[in-house]
């Protein structure tokens, strides 16, 4: 493991070999090879159905809430396969956390929305627990802005204010890597901003995975992108390089819009 | 495990005045989590099977509980009609009879009335008022059946003796052949008004699965045959009901089950007369109502296990009739599911 | 010409039907008015502060449906505890560990059945397997019946409510790192929570009138008793055996009582519907 917080650029974080995904018989990822570096914003894009939200879910293991879905092959971090590992999974997730399409708060205050994940580790007191829940709702540049309605209901939020909430519920665990798949696929213009500049943020401290169908966005925040089509990895690498110089011409015809 | 959280300190090293919570050491919650998963999976699997064997259980109490009755008089008990606890001869064919032609009394009037209200609620009611209306509909369900005994008894029984019963008599009671099922005193009580109770408390379930059945059609398929130039009523009878036909059938049967099984009202008003007769106007007895009025007097184990075979009588019936009724709502929404 | 007729024909037709489905309305409208009107019509002169506290009377005596309320209190609140955390663990398992396996799907159907069954046969079977065994009608066995009848609505409600709760929940409680019973209880209950407690009050209004499974289990009694190991008064039973008889003291309780039931039985359903739909 990087002991420091300055580890090298191209240090991966996260290491894909030969994974395979199905839902039941259907072969939905296939023999993807990938290096997520850490401390960067790596993208997926590509067109809907090409495996791309399904390639991050595996990376916490959330397909395994569905019995008829399986992933193979090897997900490298820290020395030790996630998908074989015998770690409780808890423990992965709480390494990895992730922030869905669309906002989940859960059915309780803000304050508690955070602590929630917070609980399921650590058992603070009080006060503690006061200054992790700010920690993380000034990481997630909100805040500001709920700090005097802490114990009102997260569903009181507006669409935005309810990503960033998720987002700082993420945060708050303190992960090593953030799953984001879509986020801002829900959200205004104004909305969908904010979050973005959030997220170059959030890279100096946590590995970022974004998938996004937004190309624009793809170019603006993240530093690697992985174009994906049908399952598999058509071309990955650093993202002015894929927009600009892609390496294949499937991969230029998608992002000049010939295609998609 | 504590190397975990190591690294999830070192890697937030410097950017947060939080970084050190992160190294307090984990709670034994943590470390529960699989036994506390298995502990509250098979707690709750444990309750299922317990609701799962409740259906089996009650047959088999009934079985264990009517076996002196069964072996003393096997199959026959079904359509012997003699009912004498004095002689100790028991069989089921009153009550039974009694059953069957109350329910069907109750379904006759109910299930044109609960498909007039169903058109109502989804085709010509103003959205504004579908709400209200339904509710008050589903209210006929919340009211207790004791309360419509009670009210049948005082109430709707003679009302019924003073005008309509002489009028059924004077009318169809003339014609020849149906006139039998009108004949004789007009006592008020008896197997006509129990079944006429009944359709007023089934009336409220059989709507509830006809308006949500008539709701799962797609408006593409109403509106077409409206746009063709459709009046209402061809559309609900031509379009809306077959493609509903199975889920309708399966509210129908829904009705015909809590029919059979209602004691209280039924107890009220029918009469409670182990005798056979043609006429709609006599009194007779359900299964129900012979358990409600006979069973906590019973003397004698062979009177209360026949009682108890009655009741088993019943409950199969209505498992089987409630089953069916599933399996079609079932069948129902699995089409729905493969159209779409 | 022959089309103006057509037309005409089918224009008639749909309108008497019409006419028809609004009748059928009215009919069904009709009998709720008319028994609401006449219980409360009956129930006003009996309904007296003596009905909350004196105990049932003798024939052609004064006298009150306490202990038959006291009673009805008792049991329908026992009735309650026993059969809610029953219904609601066992509903939990239908909608989130059901997915694989037989028993989910067998038990859903099992549970509609049950929904529907008739209640007096609920007491008969408590009445084979424990008053019979025991050898004494009691309020337990009262109570024990009622749960049977309380369990297939909670466990119905709990599954339908809980499968209303959104997936993207569940996944975002597992991605924090949230074993599965934490996920249920602390997220899908709270999101689940209005529909549920529906589900309860529904369940207490179907057995506060529930008469039936009553008389072979907690029968009656003429006094005041809190002993759940002894036969148990109880508003239904006593209504039916007041309405029974040939004495008009014993009519007006039995209104009195029947209308109580009745205004309680409906206010809760509403106050259930109401919270629902918050």
């Amino acid at each position: 493991m990087p002991d420091t917080a300055n580890a090298v650029v191209s240090a991966p974080k996260l290491t894909v070999r030969n994974l395979n995904f199905f839902y039941g018989g259907f072969h939905a990822i296939k023999d993807v090879n990938l290096e997520i570096p850490e401390k960067r914003v790596t993208a997926f894009i590509g067109p809907s159905g090409c495996g791309k939200s399904t390639l991050l879910r595996t990376f916490n293991r959330m397909f395994e809430l569905y019995p008829e879905q399986r992933a193979t092959g090897e997900l490298m971090m820290g020395g030790e396969n996630i998908l074989t590992s015998k770690t409780d999974v808890s423990l992965i997730r709480a390494k990895i956390g992730m922030v869905f399409q669309k906002a989940t708060p859960f059915p309780m205050s803000i304050y508690d929305n955070i602590a929630f994940g917070v609980r399921l580790f650590e058992d603070l007191p009080r006060a503690r627990m006061d200054e992790r829940v700010e920690w993380a709702l000034s990481k997630a540049a909100i805040w500001k802005e709920v700090k005097d309605k802490l114990h009102q209901s997260g569903n009181s939020l507006s669409g935005g204010q309810q990503q960033r909430l998720c987002i700082a519920r993420g945060i708050a665990v303190k992960p090593e890597v953030l799953l984001l798949d879509e986020p801002c696929s829900a959200l205004d213009p104004i909305s969908t901003a904010k979050v973005e500049e959030l997220i170059t943020e959030l890279k100096a401290d946590y590995t970022v995975v974004i998938v996004t169908h937004n190309m624009q966005q793809a170019a603006r925040v993240s530093d690697f992108t992985a174009y994906m089509y049908l399952g598999e990895l058509v071309e990955f690498g650093e993202t002015d390089q894929v927009f600009f110089k892609p390496g294949k011409q499937a991969t230029e015809d998608y992002i000049t819009g010939r295609f998609g | 495990m504590s190397a975990v959280m190591d690294n999830a300190g070192t890697m937030t090293a410097g950017n947060s005045p939080a970084v050190a919570v992160s190294r307090s050491p984990k709670p034994p919650v943590l470390r529960n989590n699989a036994l506390m998963d298995a502990i509250f999976r098979n707690l709750t699997r444990g309750f299922a099977l317990l609701v799962f064997s409740l259906l089996g259980a009650i047959i088999l109490s009934l079985l264990v509980g009517s076996v002196l009755s069964l072996q003393k008089f096997g199959f026959a008990f079904l359509w012997t009609a003699e009912w004498d606890p004095v002689k100790n001869e028991f069989g089921a064919l009153v009550p039974i009879v009694g059953t069957l032609v109350t329910s069907a009394i109750a379904l006759a009037i109910a299930v044109p009335v609960s498909f007039g209200i169903s058109i109502f609620l989804t085709e010509l009611s103003p959205v504004w008022l579908r709400r209200p209306l339904g509710t008050a509909i589903e209210m006929l369900a919340a009211i207790p059946s004791i309360i419509y005994g009670m009210w049948g008894l005082f109430v709707f029984v003679p009302l019924f003796q003073t005008y309509i019963q002489p009028f059924l008599k004077s009318t169809i009671g003339e014609v020849p052949f149906l006139g039998v099922l009108f004949s004789g005193p007009p006592l008020g009580i008896g197997m006509l008004t129990a079944g006429i109770i009944l359709a007023v408390m089934v009336i409220p379930f059989i709507t509830a699965v006809m308006r949500d059945v008539f709701e799962l059609v797609p408006p593409m398929l109403k509106e077409s045959a409206y746009g063709l130039g459709s009046t209402t009523w061809e559309v609900v009878w031509r379009v809306v009901l077959p493609y509903t036909k199975v889920g309708v059938i399966g509210g129908v049967m829904l009705g015909l089950g809590r029919a059979l099984g209602e004691t209280m009202a039924v107890t009220f008003v029918i009469g409670n007369a182990h005798r056979l007769k043609a006429s709609l106007f006599a009194p007779a007895n359900s299964i129900a109502s012979s358990l409600a009025n006979e069973f906590t007097e019973a003397v004698g184990e062979l009177y209360t296990s026949a009682l108890i075979e009655l009741g088993l009588i019943l409950f199969v019936i209505t498992t089987i009739v409630l089953a069916l009724a599933k399996l079609m709502l079932m069948r129902l929404s699995r089409n729905e599911g493969t159209r779409t | 010409m022959s089309t103006n007729a057509i037309y005409l024909r089918r224009k008639r037709m749909n309108r008497v039907m019409m006419t028809v489905s609004t009748a059928a309305l009215g009919f069904g409208l009709f009998w709720l008015l008319w028994i609401i009107g006449v219980l409360l019509w009956e129930g006003a002169s009996a309904l007296r502060p003596s009905l909350f506290t004196q105990m049932t009377p003798p024939p052609g005596g004064d006298g009150g449906l306490a202990n038959a309320i006291y009673g009805s209190v008792l049991m329908a609140g026992a009735g309650t505890l026993i059969g809610t955390p029953i219904g609601i663990l066992a509903g939990t398992y239908l909608a989130e560990y059901g997915q694989r396996g037989w028993l989910a799907p067998a038990t859903r159907f099992i549970n509609d059945v049950l929904l529907s069954a008739p209640s007096i046969v609920i007491g008969l079977f408590v009445y084979t397997v424990y008053v019979a065994r025991v050898g004494h009608f009691s309020g337990w066995a009262g109570a024990f019946a009622l749960a049977i009848i309380v369990i297939p609505v909670v466990v119905r409600t709990t599954d339908d409510m809980l499968k209303l709760v959104p997936n993207s929940l569940r996944e975002a409680a597992a991605a924090l790192g949230a074993p599965t019973w934490k996920i249920v209880t602390m997220v899908c209950y709270r999101a689940a929570r209005s529909g549920i407690v529906t589900g309860i009050l529904l369940a207490v209004a179907r057995i506060a009138g529930e008469t039936a499974p009553l008389l072979f289990t907690a029968l009656n009694n003429q006094f005041w008793s809190s002993d759940m190991n002894r036969p148990m008064a109880n508003l239904p039973v006593v209504i039916f055996q007041f309405a029974m008889s040939p004495y008009d003291d014993w009519h007006r309780l039995a209104w009195g009582g029947a209308a109580l039931i009745t205004l309680l039985v409906l206010a809760i359903n509403i106050a259930a519907r109401s919270l629902f739909r918050k």
